[in-house]
């Protein structure tokens, strides 16, 4: 019951913000009527790009999330290694994924099955930052030009942070130095 | 409709239609999940729409590209990406707000900084992180993400 009323709570909130949101700018806008224009003319027009964009995103979320099950991930991010490795766990993360934090548990168990560390910040961070409807959004607010060099950019640096982290966990945790 | 738009939405009719040919059920539960994640995204994004126009009908472009215009140089920078690092908004909705910036003079170099820490750096979402991947592996990885955020901004400043 407890529980349920948390999430209830939780559900609501957002909700809650919008409104203190609105009534906000439904002051604002009465106040400085002069302002009105302007501030309906950019809300209406994003409503309309944000409406394009949001249900595609969703829908392509929602089939990855049935076709392709936690258990399938585990198994080819578990099992792959080196260049592979790296390689499955960006695509991994490219893909339609959910929010950052549903990519915690399973990397949890990633790590507790014994899957490169490297392999796994990169599948979070790719996760987090690279994805295919997500750079298809970009391109819609901030140009193909600002999505290109954003995603290069992240690609390189999300697996040089990998490599280091994996460095910097296997250092502490093995006093042997690794041979690899 | 621009023509990424265009895309998503070509993309995602294609594997509806590839998905629901192949077995109707999970297609359907897939149509579920999405509605069920539409239906919780939609205040912020709603939000979001509501804070667009109020920033462009509002705040004048002079205080913006002061505090993350070009002219602001690394502390604008440090500036979007800490607001980034503490801001929890899903990115597909940021990038609107994050375009509008843009429009509004602040420096593709800050904007960068804030999508990017905004994607990979979880304040809010931390503690969970620490509780299931250690507190080594959860402190390095949202400090190095911070670090790298803000040298990706400062590339893309030189660069574009």
């Amino acid at each position: 019951m407890r529980r349920r009323n948390e999430r209830s709570k939780s559900a609501v909130r957002p909700w809650v913000l919008l409104g203190v949101i609105l009534a906000v700018a439904v002051v604002l806008v009465i106040t400085f009527p002069g302002r009105g224009q302007a501030t309906r003319a950019a809300s209406g027009r994003f409503l309309v790009e944000m409406a394009a964009v949001l249900p595609a995103a969703m829908i392509l979320m929602g089939l990855f999330a049935v076709w392709v099950s936690k258990d399938t991930v585990t198994k080819l991010l578990g099992q792959a290694s080196g260049v592979k490795g790296i390689a499955f766990a960006l695509l991994l993360g490219a893909m339609p994924n959910g929010p950052l934090y549903a990519a915690f548990p399973l990397a949890a168990e990633l790590l507790k099955k014994g899957a490169r560390v490297s392999n796994v910040v990169i599948l979070l961070s790719a996760w987090a930052c690279v994805s295919i409807p997500q750079e298809l959004v970009e391109m819609q607010f901030l140009g193909v030009k600002f999505m290109a060099v954003r995603l290069v950019l992240t690609i390189a640096a999300v697996v040089l942070m990998g490599l280091a982290m994996e460095r910097l966990v296997a250092r502490r945790q093995t006093s042997r130095p690794r041979t690899s | 409709m621009g023509l990424p738009a265009i895309l998503i939405n070509v993309l995602a009719l294609g594997c509806l239609a590839a998905a629901f040919f192949k077995d109707r059920t999970r297609c359907l539960h897939a149509l579920a999940i999405a509605a069920r994640s539409f239906l919780k995204i939609l205040p912020m994004a709603l939000t979001v729409v509501v804070l667009v126009g109020l920033l462009l009908g509002f705040v004048p472009e002079s205080l913006i590209s002061r505090t993350i215009g070009r002219g602001s140089g690394l502390v604008g920078i440090l500036v979007a990406a800490a607001v980034g690092a503490v801001l929890y908004i899903p990115s597909i909705v940021a990038f609107p707000l994050a375009g509008s910036l843009v429009k509004s003079g602040a420096s593709v170099a800050a904007v960068a900084a804030f999508i990017t820490t905004l994607t990979m750096v979880g304040l809010v979402t931390l503690p969970l992180e620490v509780e299931l991947l250690g507190k080594r592996l959860a402190l390095s990885r949202n400090a190095m993400s911070l670090v790298l955020a803000v040298a990706i901004a400062l590339i893309m400043g030189v660069i574009l």
